[in-house]
């Protein structure tokens, strides 16, 4: 895959960003719990967490440890049944759907299954991450759109189907629809599995200059130690905690 | 098409990028949609023939007042009524002429033995009982007894036969155990409950029914002075006439009547209401089937939406937009393949059935309606598509 060293700021900084002089992601004793009566199960156990503005941090921890909860109860995806969550500057807990939907709009979600529209080409499954800003009136979405499947090496695919694209080449269309809408933060779930060695590396070092370049701040589960080398910070949980939390710095690829 | 739709949405049209991107599907679903519209308007166009065979030979009166049995349903099923009620008619102010008009049913046995039945009409030679010209032009012939005129559109007649009689030859047949001649020809059309229609006089109906009285009509045809008004002489007439043997209605009062009790009381028109609701049901079905079957496919895609951001609204639109263009895509073919049955039915029947643009606008609008229906159940998986589940 090839990356195109285009400017990011064609990236069509479609709105405002948030400029807050908070964290993007400040949880507070957030705990959550699945089931109910007899079998309510608590999942995650008061959990504090700053995630700092453009940075990359990584979830570790072996399956069943809360990676994930964790990781939809911040991405406005579930809701917070105990604790606090300030995303962006808005407060999770208590929130209506509106203003989770409105939260939502402002993230950028790669799934660990890509997850395509199998009916839409890869250019209209990444104008699909802008739709959601209203209509493409002028024409922007669809140069963004364009230029985003470029910097993931696929400007030659813009009007396949996903059932004529390889495993990475959906996987890279995937990322193309999360980041083209020019997020705040992104949420990753093993955005790598599905990549070989030389195309996760660049995905990855998308995101880093994302973080770097717009302070796009980046939370990822991922096993892949090629990523842990990159990472900014990594996290590790077990049993529902934060066990271990590490500031590695800088391993920026580029 | 999908720039167009794109256009017209503000948005992809995924609706209908989904439906194109399975074409076996998409081609059952139209085809179930068309065959529930082929099922509604085949049952709408016998209702129709129907309602239009039964006003029709109201429409060959010369008259502008019926006056019936009070328990009149239809034409047809009508006790006989006082002659006596005729000329209390004629006593009231605006009443022109009264006239009493005979009813019965005489089966025509054909060369091959089958049958033929003709609703029979006995009147007076003497007074224009019918505007239709052909009968009345030949009403001084009918008054020789046991003369008779024919519908020319009897159902399953060779056009031979008419031919024949419209050269001058006379036919003769059995009926009633009495030998008609027929000397002429008129053109009404059969219904649902007879072949076809036969003109008698009076004199020639009391000898083929001698069971009935001169004195017993069916009913009685009255018109009116040329600047007499309607409604005064009808209002007048029910004055004067007693209710509980006799009623008096426009011709229109009488057809309405006559139409809204055989669609509704008689077995035949409730079978076409009920032939209706299943093709409403059968659309319905097919089309929940697919919409319902398209959300259960894409529940991963449109949980990912719903990560994104999109709202609830986004996805309804796509069912909507998908059930709008089931409806109107598999409306075409069920029409052009109803014209078709439409005139093969006519043919083979001589049933007034055609389309009419109000007809076909309104199964069009009521299949929008019936595949929204099926697409608003649909989206109750919706639900189902739970973004946090992605992860």
């Amino acid at each position: 895959m090839a990356v195109t060293e285009e400017r990011p700021d064609r990236l069509d900084p479609l709105r405002d960003r948030h400029t807050a002089s908070e964290p993007p992601i400040l949880a507070r004793g957030l705990s959550h719990w699945f089931g109910e009566g007899e079998a309510r199960k608590q999942v995650l156990y008061d959990i504090d967490l700053s995630v700092d503005r453009g940075s990359l941090t990584v979830l570790l921890g072996p399956s069943g440890s809360g990676k994930t909860t964790l990781l939809t109860l911040l991405g406005c995806l579930r809701n917070v049944q105990k604790g606090s969550v300030r995303l962006l500057g808005t407060e999770l807990a208590g929130a209506d759907e509106r203003t989770l939907i409105r939260c939502r709009r402002r993230l950028g979600f790669i799934f660990q299954a890509h997850n395509l529209h199998d009916s839409l080409t890869a250019l209209q499954n990444t104008l699909m991450g802008l739709g959601v800003h209203g209509p493409d009136v002028s024409g922007r979405h669809r140069e963004a759109a364009i230029h985003m499947l470029g910097l993931v090496g696929l400007a030659d695919r813009l009007d396949y189907l996903p059932s004529r694209l390889s495993g990475g080449q959906k996987q890279r269309v995937a990322v193309a629809r999360a980041l083209v809408g020019n997020p705040d933060v992104i949420f990753a779930d093993e955005p790598t599995a599905a990549l070989d060695r030389a195309t996760g590396l660049q995905v990855v070092t998308l995101l880093k200059r994302l973080g770097r370049e717009r302070g796009t701040s980046t939370l990822m589960v991922t096993h892949d130690n090629r990523i842990l080398e990159m990472a900014d910070r990594i996290l590790s949980m077990d049993d529902g905690r934060i066990v271990d939390d590490q500031r590695v710095g800088p391993g920026d690829m580029e | 098409m999908t720039e167009l739709l794109a256009r017209l949405f503000g948005r992809l049209p995924i609706g209908w990028l989904q439906l194109v991107h399975n074409p076996t599907r998409l081609a059952a679903a139209l085809a179930g949609v068309a065959f529930a519209n082929i099922l509604i308007l085949m049952q709408l166009g016998f209702l129709g023939a129907l309602v239009g065979s039964i006003r029709l030979p109201y429409d060959q009166f010369n008259a502008d007042i019926l006056i019936s049995s009070s328990d009149m349903n239809t034409l047809a099923d009508s006790s006989p009524l006082p002659r006596q009620r005729m000329f209390e008619a004629l006593a009231v102010p605006g009443v022109g002429r009264a006239t009493p008009l005979y009813y019965g049913k005489i089966d025509w046995k054909q060369p091959d033995g089958s049958i033929r039945t003709l609703d029979a009409f006995g009147v007076d030679p003497q007074t224009r009982a019918f505007r239709t010209p052909a009968i009345d032009a030949m009403r001084d012939q009918i008054a020789i007894s046991d003369l008779a005129l024919i519908d020319r559109r009897t159902r399953n007649v060779p056009a031979a036969f008419f031919a024949a009689i419209d050269r001058g030859e006379i036919y003769q047949f059995e009926a009633k155990g009495r030998t008609l001649s027929v000397v002429g020809a008129f053109s009404i059309g059969g219904g649902f409950s007879a072949d076809g229609y036969l003109v008698v006089s009076d004199q020639t109906f009391l000898k083929l029914f001698p069971q009935r009285a001169a004195g017993a009509p069916n009913h009685i045809l009255v018109t009116l002075e040329p600047d007499a008004r309607r409604e005064d002489v009808i209002a007048r007439l029910r004055q004067v006439l007693p209710a509980y043997d006799s009623i008096a209605r426009t011709i229109d009062e009488a057809v309405a009547k006559d139409q809204a009790f055989q669609t509704t009381q008689r077995p035949i028109g409730i079978v076409f209401g009920f032939g209706i609701v299943i093709g409403v049901l059968v659309g319905m079905v097919i089309v929940y089937q697919v919409l319902a079957t398209d959300v259960a496919d894409h529940l991963r895609e449109y949980a990912t939406f719903k990560a994104i951001g999109y709202p609830q609204s986004f996805f309804l639109g796509i069912i909507f937009e998908e059930a709008l263009i089931l409806a109107i895509l598999g409306f075409v073919p069920g029409l052009l393949i109803a014209l078709l049955l439409y005139a093969a039915v006519a043919a083979a029947t001589g049933l007034p059935l055609a389309m009419t643009v109000i007809r076909a606008l309104a199964v069009l609008i009521g299949t929008i309606v019936m595949c929204t229906i099926s697409g608003a159940i649909a989206t109750r998986r919706l639900a189902r598509a739970d973004p946090a589940e992605l992860f």
